[in-house]
């Protein structure tokens, strides 16, 4: 993907009140951050459905679903791509995690939380981890063109973690 | 705590536990997190080969498994007889055969294997019902999540991402430029 235009206001940081939204996960469904409230939320935004095989980083983060629900956390995957194209996507993929469709206003969401790419019309490869309390407690962008895999998200959830059980 | 791009490290350093070609004291260290079923990985088992041989004892090869489950319905299992093989001193043998027959890799098959490879077949094939590596595997899983893994193949060149092409040239660049830095 090209890397041409400019980047994106910069991520939310930790600490910010994470912007609400309803999306819709499905042709006739719709999630809401606060359907979620109490659960620590991992906000996945990517560029777009179809990217490379292997590589792709829903399908990385499909195979660490349990890992991540083992500190009771959810996984939501954001792109302005439609809900009938996640559904393909998701299908094609077996993921097992809703793909929510930043779709009308296009990338809206995005842009709240500071990661649309206006140039190019998507979202930045950005990672937030939400408190259940809807705080964001860690955010993170990765270059464009490298999946940013999982290990940062399992290291927030871990400090979140670490914090609920007293030492 | 917001950031970009710090470069994503190796959790569990390479040891007693981890399949190892090459000396131990060699100038750089390849480390792969690969799936038996991949496509990439299928074509870049005969480019890590041909490094070997052009970097010969500069170089440590080790592999560890990332079966991608969901996408690859026969990767764990091939995985987990890459490491039955292990057991009776084959692993490197098995990892060979599983990626240049890639495309067949049914339960049937790797029992074919391992008595191509001369293998007490009777234990291979108790152990891989008996699911005995499984914890192994996870393992070398979780531990390729905690270190950045991203996709198959992922490689570490001392114990650091890599994040550019594998393609030959620049993959033997990169690890020429981690000898030079030493």
């Amino acid at each position: 993907m090209a890397d041409t235009n400019a980047v994106a206001a910069g991520p939310l940081p930790a600490g910010s009140q994470a912007p609400e939204f309803t999306l819709q996960s499905a042709p006739n469904q719709t999630i809401s951050l606060r359907d979620y409230r109490g659960k620590p939320v991992i906000l996945a935004f990517y560029p777009a459905d179809w990217s490379p095989v292997c590589g792709d980083q829903m399908a990385l983060y499909n195979e660490v679903l349990s890992e991540f629900e083992g500190y009771g956390a959810r996984l939501l995957g954001i792109s302005v791509d439609g809900a009938w194209c996640h559904r393909a996507f998701a299908d094609q993929r077996r993921l097992h995690f809703p793909l929510l469709a930043d779709f009308e206003p296009k990338g809206a969401v995005a842009r709240q939380y500071g990661v649309y790419r206006d140039g190019d019309g998507f979202a930045e490869r950005a990672l937030f981890v939400i408190d259940g309390d809807g705080i964001v407690r860690w955010s993170y962008v990765s270059p464009i063109d490298v999946n940013p895999g999982a290990d940062g998200i399992l290291r927030a959830l871990e400090t979140l973690a670490g914090e609920r059980t007293p030492a | 705590m917001s950031k970009r791009g710090a470069a994503a490290t190796l959790t569990l350093p390479v040891g007693k536990r981890d399949h190892i070609q090459g000396p131990g004291g060699a100038a750089v260290t390849l480390v792969e997190y690969g799936d038996y079923e991949c496509p990439h990985c299928g074509r870049a088992y005969p480019i890590v080969k041909a490094i070997q041989q052009r970097m010969g004892p500069r170089l440590r090869f080790v592999y560890r498994n990332f079966p991608l489950r969901e996408s690859h319905p026969h990767a764990q299992r091939a995985a987990e007889a890459a490491e039955a093989a292990g057991a009776q001193g084959k692993f490197w043998e098995m990892h060979d055969r599983l990626f240049e027959r890639q495309f067949a890799l049914d339960g049937e098959y790797l029992i074919e294997y391992a008595g191509d490879l001369g293998l007490d077949v009777g234990r291979f094939r108790k152990e891989l019902g008996d699911g005995v590596y499984e914890p192994r595997v996870r393992e070398d899983f979780r531990s390729g999540v905690t270190s950045g893994v991203n996709g198959t193949p992922s490689f570490f060149i001392n114990g650091v991402r890599h994040d550019d092409s594998w393609e030959l040239e620049p993959l033997l660049a990169a690890l020429e430029a981690a000898v030079a830095t030493r």
